[in-house]
């Protein structure tokens, strides 16, 4: 076999210089051609979406904005034990824990509970560590299927409990379902 | 006298424990200890973590014990040989001492203090099951008071006695221990009184667990977020040589200087302990090491790596000086001279 016939991709093409006949000259055979590919694409299902008012549903498995969860009777799971922060390897979360006062029972699940709470989600490359070092079940990335919003200001992006937490409805809903 | 563990001889001397020469040798054959502790008197033999297999009893007597011993309180003979890494027996023995002493320890882990440098998080680590064959509810206590320095969580207890021999061999008076017994058994003052003594600070360091913690230092961060230094003070009490674990230029916490057995150097007072939280009281020595695999280490950067340098001849990226001139724009002049001249 000589090296001219070998074909690395299957795609080789000898390239000829003859000359084309009337009907290839006028060209309309190959734009009716053209034409049918583009009618063809008319009719196949669209790979975009009209984003603003039509919103791509999400995978089970996508990993959005962090959501610390409550347990079934609204209490945080949270404890500040601090394992999401060793595991994250860009170092994006930060928190400071609190004693649990007596009254607080119905807040917090645990003895100590995190006061202070933060991610920064410039930092956070949404890897999912934190997910999988919580021993309390309390941070998920699946649950809340919101993606974290752009915003023009570096303070914006730090998101504390306020956005953080299970919000109370989605609580009750849960507990609700579950009686 | 020569004893023999996993394989490895060493030369001690008459009335050393199996235990202690396990030490001298180090490495993976050193026997976890939850009750021994080197510098207190009468330590020793409660836990039965440091199960040890006694294969040789000594050279004039060569039949192996048929029971396992505990190698803290058992002496060495001449010619003893040991198994502690290498024998399945033992290996078995220690998971079911870490199942036992795990049934009533509340696995309260991410909440509590000791968390990072407990000694039963590390054996179970080493030695425990993933799973608990329990099935009855855990031993619980009633919460106790006692004193604003030391905080105690009884449901964590092991019942190790080591705070009972720190307080009856570095204080005066002793006002807590054993209360009663069996199921029931556990540390308390009698009649909830304060500990108030100036060296019962140590109960803190001593204990394995987190049943006695700093109460000054509750909370307020996990272990491997603060940075281990070593320091030093005046102090007329004690020898003044502690850790002080500082986040910022904030001093959360200062203790005993831990060995890599987790035992202090030297025991220190109170007020050292607790009242000098300042970095101006201190003289910091620089940063303490920890084990390699310590979760103390974790996002320290302690390790700069050593600067490269390479030694060639000046500018040899620049190439020799008469091939620049020559490869050079000709229309530029190249020296300074002619420039001046223009």
């Amino acid at each position: 076999m000589s090296l001219d016939t070998i074909s690395l991709s299957g795609r080789k093409k000898e390239v000829s210089n003859k000359k084309m006949n009337f009907w290839e000259s006028i060209y309309l055979v190959a734009i009716l051609k053209g034409l049918m590919i583009t009618i063809k694409h008319l009719f196949k299902r669209k790979v975009t979406i009209k984003y603003p008012e039509q919103i791509r549903e999400f995978s089970p498995v996508y990993r959005g904005q962090h959501m610390l969860k409550r347990d079934e009777k609204g209490r945080e799971n949270c404890t500040a034990c601090g394992m999401c922060a060793v595991a994250c390897p860009a170092e994006a979360i930060t928190m400071t824990a609190a004693e649990r006062k007596p009254g607080e029972e119905h807040l917090y699940r645990e003895e100590k509970y995190a006061s202070v709470y933060e991610i920064n989600m410039l930092r956070c490359i949404f890897c999912g560590l934190c997910e999988e070092a919580c021993p309390k079940d309390a941070i998920y990335l699946t649950e809340s299927k919101v993606i974290v919003k752009s915003a023009s200001h570096r303070e914006d992006f730090i998101y504390g409990k306020d956005k953080l937490v299970m919000p109370l409805e989605m609580a009750i809903k849960n507990s609700k379902s579950l009686n | 006298m020569k004893v023999t563990i996993d394989g490895q001889s060493i030369e001690v001397e008459p009335g050393t424990t199996i235990l202690q020469a396990a030490r001298m040798i180090g490495g993976e054959s050193v026997p976890p200890a939850m009750c021994y502790y080197s510098k207190l008197e009468k330590t020793g033999g409660k836990c039965r973590c440091c199960l040890v297999e006694v294969t040789k009893g000594s050279d004039a007597n060569p039949t192996p014990m048929p029971k396992l011993v505990a190698s803290c309180v058992t002496g060495v003979m001449d010619g003893m040989e040991v198994n502690s890494k290498n024998s399945t027996r033992v290996e078995e023995a220690r998971k079911s001492v870490t199942e036992f002493l795990l049934i009533n320890h509340p696995l309260d882990c991410p909440v509590c203090d000791q968390a990072g440098e407990c000694d039963l998080q590390n054996l179970s680590f080493e030695h425990g099951k993933s799973e608990t064959r329990y099935i009855e509810e855990k031993r619980t206590f009633e919460p106790e008071n006692i004193g604003p320095y030391i905080q105690l969580h009884m449901n964590r207890c092991i019942l190790c006695q080591r705070c009972v021999a720190v307080a009856d061999q570095l204080t005066d008076k002793r006002v807590h221990g054993v209360m009663d017994r069996g199921d029931h058994a556990n540390i308390s003052t009698c009649i909830s009184k304060a500990i108030d003594n100036e060296m019962s600070g140590n109960m803190i360091d001593v204990c394995p667990v987190g049943a006695l913690t700093d109460k000054t230092f509750r909370f307020k961060s996990r272990v491997w977020f603060s940075k281990p230094y070593n320091a030093h003070r005046d102090c007329d009490k004690c020898c003044g040589k502690t850790t002080v674990w500082m986040f910022g230029n904030e001093i959360q916490r200062v203790t005993g200087r831990k060995d890599e057995f987790h035992e202090v150097e030297e025991f220190i007072c109170n007020t050292c302990r607790f009242e000098k939280k300042e970095v101006n009281d201190w003289t910091i020595e620089g940063p303490r090491k920890f084990e390699k695999y310590s979760v103390i280490n974790r996002n320290k950067y302690a390790v700069h790596p050593p600067k490269v340098e390479i030694n060639t001849e000046a500018q040899i990226l620049l190439g020799r000086e008469q091939d620049r001139k020559k490869i050079s724009m000709t229309n530029v002049p190249l020296e300074n001279t002619e420039n001046s001249k223009q």
